[in-house]
């Protein structure tokens, strides 16, 4: 299968849109963002058929979107409750601007597909260089930030207690979320990006007891996930993004059970 | 030493606290002690250097601050071990002899905290008072001068109160640590601290423990 060119291209961009997906997930479910993450997902289709109406690419347009509305979401509000209204109020708005921009523009129902649902067929090999070099960036700045975002991710009260700037570190975060959320679209989709964003943290969070060991094993679940979807998405024709997205809800469930297995015994 | 002069809080037009002076000698054990908004959660973010009083100044002759509040968002999910979660305080470091010292001093804390058997439990299936010594082990890894205990007993059971206070007592006297304990409890104040700063009518009082009486804890203003 990797005697074709665009295969070989999808694997490439896949494995990195795994590893930054794996490694930024793990912090977004311990900062309780997963419907945030999903928003801005939405958010990025609206960037993306943006920067389709107005002639740049999908990409910029989705950075562009993701990037403004996670700074000014993580300004709104620190009140969990206020901030989950004011998110899923946002998200209704994008989805419907995306729709808008969409058929502004004059193109197909099929290019609104690829960007809500991804494709690894249209992927060239200039769009694996901008998404490789934006994967690169995030994993740096994840190293470089990592001990005060692991611990204000993972005891908000005592960071703010020791003295961390954590509403830097928030926008920080946000940021990297907004362009891990616009790298991982392209492949999985804007809709299912979150899939990759949120479920391998999510099951790492049963099956792992230190910071490094969770970001192992969600990488981990990211990378096989996507290139299993990717294989099976080559012999069957089917999507890849149906393979992902059930391959992760099956590790989640496993690792909820293996939790509770060993909780009873 | 920890020493008020004419200190003051406002927030706006809202009056905090006003003129404030007090003195708390190094290795003394105080509880700050007075209503709900009465001023003791702003007076210790002043400290913390986490706000700053509208007049009049503070000197501290320390200013490395072990905190340990009451709530901590930790539910039934949280994931990481005791240990990892004291770890979390640790500074970033490749040298593998800063290291090596991190990890000693982890495995002391733990020791000293009454942890080292339960280091690998999640924290999220810990009991209240397990939890409240990994706060404290936590606040402990930065070589405090000075501990806060923010009702850090609130929510416990008596004698596990009891068993958490021993030990901060303990750390009081063999490491000279200044200890600044914000309760409503008449008991614990009666039994570890020689004396209170009591916070009345948005003034600050200091007085001897045997002259705190019950009526000093009610809740409300």
């Amino acid at each position: 299968m990797l005697q074709y060119e665009f295969m070989r291209q999808a694997f490439i961009a896949s494995t990195f849109i795994a590893i930054t997906a794996g490694l930024v997930g793990v912090f977004v479910v311990s900062r309780n963002m997963s419907f945030l993450s999903h928003t801005l997902s939405e958010i990025g289709f609206a960037g993306a058929s943006f920067g389709v109406l107005v002639g740049i690419s999908p990409l910029a347009g989705m950075i562009l979107f993701t990037i403004v509305s996670s700074i000014a979401v993580g300004g709104l509000s620190n009140e969990s409750s206020r901030r989950e209204a004011s998110i899923s109020a946002m998200s209704s708005l994008f989805i419907g601007l995306g729709i808008l921009f969409l058929s502004l523009s004059s193109k197909s129902s099929s290019y609104a597909t690829n960007i809500l649902f991804g494709s690894i067929v249209g992927i060239s090999s200039k769009e694996v260089q901008q998404l490789l070099a934006l994967a690169i960036f995030v994993i740096i700045i994840f190293i470089i930030f990592y001990k005060p975002l692991a611990f204000d991710s993972f005891d908000h009260i005592g960071a703010s207690a020791s003295g961390l700037k954590t509403r830097l570190l928030s926008v920080i975060f946000l940021v990297t979320l907004a362009l891990s959320v616009s790298i991982g679209a392209q492949i999985v989709g804007s809709l299912l990006v979150f899939v990759l964003l949120t479920l391998p943290g999510a099951t790492a969070k049963y099956l792992a007891h230190s910071v490094p060991k969770m970001i192992l094993v969600s990488v981990g679940l990211a990378l096989s996930g996507v290139w299993l979807g990717l294989y099976l998405a080559f012999i069957t024709n089917w999507p890849v993004t149906f393979f992902i997205a059930t391959y992760e809800v099956i590790a989640y469930f496993i690792g909820l059970g293996y939790k509770n297995y060993k909780l009873n015994h | 030493m920890i020493q008020a002069q004419h200190l003051s809080k406002s927030f706006g037009n809202q009056l905090v606290f006003t003129d404030l002076n007090f003195q708390i000698s190094d290795g003394e054990f105080v509880s700050l002690i007075g209503p709900n908004g009465s001023g003791k959660t702003t007076l210790i973010k002043i400290m913390m250097g986490l706000e700053k009083p509208t007049s009049g100044n503070l000197q501290m002759s320390h200013h490395t601050i072990g905190y340990v509040p009451q709530f901590r968002n930790i539910d039934n999910d949280y994931p990481l071990s005791i240990e990892q979660f004291i770890r979390l305080n640790n500074k970033f470091t490749l040298n593998p002899a800063k290291r090596k010292e991190q990890n000693q001093k982890i495995q002391t804390i733990l020791k000293k905290t009454g942890l080292t058997n339960l280091k690998n439990r999640p924290l999220g299936l810990a009991s209240g008072g397990e939890k409240q010594k990994a706060y404290l082990a936590q606040a402990l890894l930065n070589d405090p001068k000075i501990l806060i205990l923010d009702e850090s007993t609130a929510s416990l059971d008596v004698e596990v109160k009891m068993q958490l206070m021993d030990l901060v007592a303990e750390l009081n006297q063999k490491e000279h640590l200044t200890v600044i304990f914000i309760t409503h409890d008449y008991d614990l104040t009666k039994k570890y601290t020689k004396r209170a700063l009591l916070f009345e009518n948005k003034s600050l009082k200091q007085v001897n423990v045997s002259d705190v009486s019950k009526n000093m804890f009610k809740m409300e203003g």
